[in-house]
């Protein structure tokens, strides 16, 4: 039985880069050094994985984003996904995440799926929700922040971590997963990889393709907004004392300046 | 008044420090109506502490869905009293189930959802949500534009404040509409007898530079002398050190507590991602150029093994 895998990717600006708002409050991605979310290499990881252990496998890496977004979809082709969907229109900039998910939605059903898989959270946004809106959109069941999953005779079973117990968790194909950064290290592409990337097909898409009317999405269709956006005062550096045998001490008396102790 | 739902969360038949703090949040933007699910006999105590804290209402649904099902149990029912009473806004803690919970019941809602808020406030044109974004580089403010506003809340936005009300207890049954995943299993996380991370006033970290699993031994003597939570980078977690569950960072716990106390921690930005709001940082460090000393309050260049010991006998004997 041929498993259809599609992991959903995001190009992100990068964190240890400059990382600021446009004059429409909006994040500029234009201006600023990007690259695929480093938490969706984990979800690129295990669709490979699962693929790798499920014969007949196919991998699809989709991503909403702009032009520049197509370096997340080499990257991810580059670890050995067989192909790439890119959906891009200047309509899309601006988008909230239930736009977004609306977006992604169309496009899973255009592409078909078994297994779709995201990752626990963009590294931009970091709103860690839209695996979760995806499976409510698609009529079918999460399985999500998984540090631990594998597929078999179409079931996907995985171990999710939350705050208050470790659950055990399963379901039947098709699902939408997502998977934590203590799932796997991810794999670096190798440079025949890299060379194949470069042959691999990738379909772009727009709104028209998907048949979402231009006013669904973007600011106008988002259901969120950003009134007012301001850099915080940068916190500034406070005393630093050499430690010459009384450090420990030292720290104690601005403790109990402060009335810690 | 506006009716506010307010999700509360609880984890051994007790409340959870954060569903306090939204039940005092809730009270700046309308009236806190408590929810109350898979509670089984606890219910009552639950909802008497949500009274204690604002809740004019208290909405109790039970069944087993809400143990041997992922997520969706708790969208069915938080939509279904949403719809039902007509309420005006709907506030989650802001936890990995929390927030997926929250967008589902947006999205059912026909809502915009606003997650990770630091601060909630009234506005002219419904409730403001404050969000630390980029590494808690830039605050922005924000608001839901379109149906009943939904907003998940970071745990230590607020202290909660007592405000008795009615605490009136309703209770509702649920339709539960299917298509989860199923909890085969459950594994409480074992308590280690120190306060939450997310809740803890004050916070004990230690990173790569502690050495080995053995080497937060002086980590943890200062976190007890402080009566501190203890925090881990991600370095630590992944040489195994220290559990998952003390990371703190972007993928880890995202704390915000009066004092943060970093020790062999270099200050990279994931890990700032998750502690810079904090009201008070120290740091212990044995580079001078390690770039978390840029956002310490209070600094020692030294080796941690030599300055902890010594500042938790002084906590100690200052403490008596
Ligand atoms: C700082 C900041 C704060 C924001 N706050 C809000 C808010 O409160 N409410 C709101 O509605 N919107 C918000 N947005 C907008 C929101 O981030 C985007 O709409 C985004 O497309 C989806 O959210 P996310 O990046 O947080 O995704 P997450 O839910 O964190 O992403 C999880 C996974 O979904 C997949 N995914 C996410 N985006 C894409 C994509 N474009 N293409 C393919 N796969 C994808 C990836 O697998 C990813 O790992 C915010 C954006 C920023 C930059
Ligand atoms: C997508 C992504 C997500 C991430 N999420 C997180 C996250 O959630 N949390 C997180 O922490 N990191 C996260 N990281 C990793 C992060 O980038 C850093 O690698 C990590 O924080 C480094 O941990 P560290 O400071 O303990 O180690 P290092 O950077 O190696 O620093 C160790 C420090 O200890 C000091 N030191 C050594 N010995 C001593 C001694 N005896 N006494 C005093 N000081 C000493 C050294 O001078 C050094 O400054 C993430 C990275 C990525 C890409």
């Amino acid at each position: 039985m041929s498993l259809r895998i599609v992991v959903c990717v995001k190009y992100v600006p990068d964190a240890t880069g400059d990382r600021r708002f446009a004059d429409d409050h909006t994040t500029d991605r234009e201006g600023v050094d990007g690259l695929l979310s480093e938490l969706d290499e984990y979800g690129v990881e295990q669709a490979l994985r699962i693929a790798e252990a499920n014969d007949g496998a196919e991998v699809t890496v989709l991503t909403v984003g702009p032009d520049d977004a197509k370096d997340a979809l080499r990257k991810a082709l580059s670890m050995g996904a067989d192909k790439a969907v890119h959906v891009n229109d200047d309509d899309i900039h601006g988008s909230d995440v239930l736009a977004t998910s609306a977006i992604l939605a169309k496009a899973l059903e255009k592409t078909g799926f078994d297994l779709v898989i995201g990752g626990m959270a963009s590294t931009d946004g970091t709103m860690g929700v839209l695996p979760a809106l995806l499976a409510e959109r698609l009529g079918v069941p999460q399985v999500t922040l998984l540090s631990e999953v594998s597929v078999e005779g179409g079931v996907v079973k995985g171990r999710r971590d939350g705050d208050a117990a470790t659950e055990l968790v399963e379901a039947p194909l098709p699902a939408v997963v997502s998977v934590t950064d203590q799932s796997g290290e991810a794999r670096y592409p190798s440079f025949k990889g890299i060379m194949a990337a470069k042959k691999k097909p990738v379909q772009s898409l727009d709104l028209d393709d998907l048949g979402i009317e231009a006013d669904e999405v973007g600011l106008a269709g988002s259901w969120t907004a950003v009134d007012s956006v301001a850099a915080r005062p940068a916190r500034t550096a406070g005393t630093v004392v050499k430690d010459e045998g009384e450090g420990g001490k030292q720290l104690a008396a601005f403790l109990a300046d402060q009335k810690f102790i | 008044m506006a009716e506010i739902l307010v999700l509360v969360d609880h984890a051994e038949g007790a409340v959870r420090k954060p569903a306090l703090e939204l039940l005092t949040l809730a009270r700046r933007i309308g009236e806190p109506s408590a929810v109350v699910l898979g509670a089984g006999a606890a219910a009552a105590d639950i909802a008497a502490k949500a009274a204690e804290f604002g809740a004019a209402k208290v909405y109790v649904a039970d069944g087993a869905e809400f143990a041997d099902q992922l997520v969706v149990p708790k969208v069915d029912a938080l939509t279904q009293i949403a719809k039902a009473n007509d309420v005006a806004g709907v506030l989650v803690t802001s936890s990995g189930e929390g927030k997926e919970v929250a967008a589902r019941v947006a999205l059912r809602l026909g809502s915009g959802i606003i997650t990770d808020a630091v601060d909630v406030r009234a506005g002219d044109q419904g409730p403001v949500a404050t969000q630390s974004v980029f590494a808690a580089s830039y605050t922005v403010e924000s608001r839901v534009s379109n149906g009943v506003p939904v907003i998940t809340v970071k745990p230590n936005a607020v202290a909660p404040e007592a405000a008795p009300a009615a605490g009136a207890v309703e209770n509702v049954s649920v339709e539960f509409t299917g298509n989860a995943a199923r909890v085969t299993s459950r594994t409480p996380r074992v308590s280690t007898g120190r306060p939450e991370l997310t809740e803890a006033a004050i916070v004990v970290s230690g990173g790569r530079g502690v050495g080995a699993a053995e080497g937060f031994g002086v980590v943890e003597e200062l976190a007890d002398a402080l009566e501190a939570a203890v925090g881990a980078s991600r370095a630590a977690v992944d040489a195994g050190w220290y559990p998952h569950s003390s990371q703190v960072g972007q993928t880890g716990k995202q704390v915000s507590p009066q004092l943060y106390v970093a020790n062999g921690i270099s200050g990279a930005i994931q890990h700032r991602a998750g502690m810079q709001t904090s009201k008070t940082i120290v740091a212990v460090n044995k580079d001078p150029e390690a770039p978390i000393f840029e956002l310490a309050d209070y600094g020692v260049v030294g080796d941690l093994f030599e300055v902890l010991p010594q500042l938790t006998a002084e906590v100690k004997a200052r403490k008596g």
